[in-house]
């Protein structure tokens, strides 16, 4: 066996960058295994098979009945132990990385993080991203089993039907590694998150004030969006973190993104270039965020945003 | 309660981030340096949890000479005391840096007695290897959460939160620990008058570092492929106003 997937999922419920992973996988070798962690994830095999696994190796064992990261990390080591792949895949999130640098410390190996593409020869070249992904390491990879994460959106998502024939690989796990595992959930209330909303207002340090924000929250509310802000707000207290677009803040995608008083620094542009479109409010012609972006307007956005606001109630009559 | 904080000096980039003619090394003559952000946010939660729950506070990077400015910024919002584990470059590939921490920790901890917590970044902005962390908690046989964005310590036990795509969760442990954390679980302070005078006083320490190099070695950075835009433009002022409805029209988001 070659290439080995980590499935990621939680409670079943798949992540999408697991199909990525599958795909950039397929890019290694065209056999693909998959590996599910905890029986909810049993499900899953199915999907696993339409996007090109060829086998899908499960795990079972009462640790892994909800996410925990050594666990987790102490599974896939175990397996890689028992499977011997040449390389191991799983996905550039918040989980994935931590999976896998887990497994790496137990093994022993390097790992790369959020690789864009994989030249495989007797040293692997990778490529990979730095700086949330303004600036790319190329960088080689010397290991007996190599370890990668692959950048989210790197990989199109793609299916590409295998036999999917399941196997079990069975795991010994310490029972202290339970002190890791989530002991307590609260679930999201419902409604439009910054990470899903399908409009974002976003406001810089321009905007001025914490309550200089309001006509930004008038108009995201008429167009059923959300409002949105650099570090440079959250630094100066303006608004929450949850609120902050961003390397270390939010990754956001909407159809469309309204960067108001924002200049567009790597730190933000970072979180807003998933974006379908964006347009930019700026008093800047030359602002990164002016130049980079698909639509502007130039001009001070404490006048022209209450005049979009009063443009819409115009024409809705 | 004894907390140490693990940092890392980056630059600090506007628009857009240049490399050296040899492709070696981000262009930082004209940058500034700061603390990377997740852990200027993990150099504040040790300052609170020592403010909170009595004890020290110790702060400590891998890096060069220069990377004191950092050390002694987070003594001047309040860590008390400072170590440098001086390297020749900007940084060290991840194996190679969590072996020389973990050394590191294991000579201050036989010193001084051992950290209750250890904090960290969730990752570096400039490298983002995503492992350091977990390197160095497994190396010390303790548990480790990252991304976390709460720490509520209750006697021995602490709870830490964490944001995931359904929601909060929650993780129970039992100090030592080992925390990744995220920027947002507090909001820094900035430092005093004070503060700045005490900090350029403070002995930075030194634990000179020795590891082995790790398999995964930087050959070049590249440049990103830059997005190339025609930004259509809307007009200007307020009296652009139609302009930009009628675009929220063209894409279904004015219905």
């Amino acid at each position: 066996m070659t290439v080995l997937v980590v499935v990621e999922h939680d409670r079943g419920t798949l992540s999408p960058a697991t199909l990525e992973a599958l795909a950039a996988a397929r890019t290694i070798d065209p056999v693909v295994h998959a590996l599910t962690l905890g029986s909810a994830a049993d499900i899953l095999a199915g999907e696993l098979a339409a996007h090109g696994a060829a086998v899908v190796h499960q795990v079972h064992h009462d640790l892994l009945s909800d996410f925990g990261p050594e666990a987790w990390g102490e599974s896939v080591a175990q397996a890689v132990r028992a499977l011997q792949p040449d390389s191991v895949l799983a996905c550039g999130t918040d989980r994935g990385n931590e999976v896998l640098a887990q497994a790496a410390a137990r093994l022993d190996l390097p790992f790369v993080a959020n690789v864009i593409s994989v030249d495989v020869a007797d040293v692997w070249r990778v490529t990979r991203v730095r700086w949330g992904g303004s600036l790319l390491e190329a960088c080689t990879l010397t290991a007996p089993t190599k370890l990668l994460t692959v950048s989210h959106h790197a990989f199109e998502a793609s299916e590409s039907p295998a036999a999917g024939t399941t196997a079990s690989v069975t795991v010994d796990l310490d029972p202290v590694l339970a002190r890791t595992v989530v002991a307590e959930r609260v679930e999201r209330e419902a409604g439009v998150t910054l990470a899903t909303a399908p409009l974002v207002v976003g406001g810089g340090r321009a905007v001025g004030s914490a309550e200089a924000f309001a006509p930004l929250e008038e108009l995201a509310g008429l167009l059923g969006g959300v409002v949105g802000c650099s570090r440079a707000v959250t630094n100066n207290g303006w608004r929450n973190h949850t609120d902050q677009v961003g390397q270390t803040g939010t990754r956001i995608a909407p159809d469309l993104y309204m960067a108001c008083g924002i200049s567009g620094a790597i730190q933000h542009w970072v979180g807003a270039m998933a974006s379908k479109k964006i347009l930019a409010i700026n008093t800047d012609p030359e602002a990164n965020m002016v130049t980079k972006a698909d639509y502007a307007v130039i001009g001070d956005l404490h006048k022209v945003v209450p005049a979009i606001t009063a443009e819409i109630r115009r024409r809705r009559g | 309660m004894r907390v140490l904080v693990c940092v890392k000096r980056v630059p600090a980039p506007g628009a857009r981030i240049n490399i050296t003619p040899d492709g070696l090394a981000v262009d930082t003559a004209y940058l500034a340096f700061t603390t990377s952000p997740h852990e200027e946010c993990a150099v504040e939660e040790a300052v609170q949890l020592v403010e909170r729950h009595g004890g020290e506070s110790t702060v400590l990077t891998l890096g060069p000479a220069e990377a004191d400015e950092q050390l002694r910024y987070a003594a001047s919002i309040g860590v008390n005391k400072a170590v440098l584990l001086p390297i020749d470059s900007a940084e060290w590939d991840p194996q190679r840096t969590a072996t020389a921490i973990t050394t590191a920790i294991r000579t201050l901890e036989a010193a001084d007695g051992p950290f209750d917590v250890i904090l960290f970044g969730n990752e570096s902005a400039d490298a983002g290897n995503f492992q350091v962390g977990v390197r160095v908690a497994h190396a010390l046989a303790r548990p480790i959460v990252n991304g976390i964005k709460g720490i509520e310590v209750d006697g021995d036990s602490l709870k830490a939160r964490r944001e995931s795509d359904a929601g909060v969760e929650v993780y129970a442990l039992t100090m030592p620990v080992v925390l990744g954390v995220k920027e947002g679980i507090n909001l820094p302070r900035y430092p005093t008058l004070k503060g700045r005078l005490g900090s350029k006083k403070i002995e930075v320490g030194q634990v000179v570092p020795e590891a082995v190099l790790g398999g995964q070695q930087m050959v070049s950075l590249v440049q990103s492929a830059e997005q190339v835009s025609q930004t259509i433009m809307l007009g200007n002022g307020p009296e652009a106003a139609p302009a930009v409805v009628d675009l929220l029209e063209e894409l279904g988001i004015l219905k």
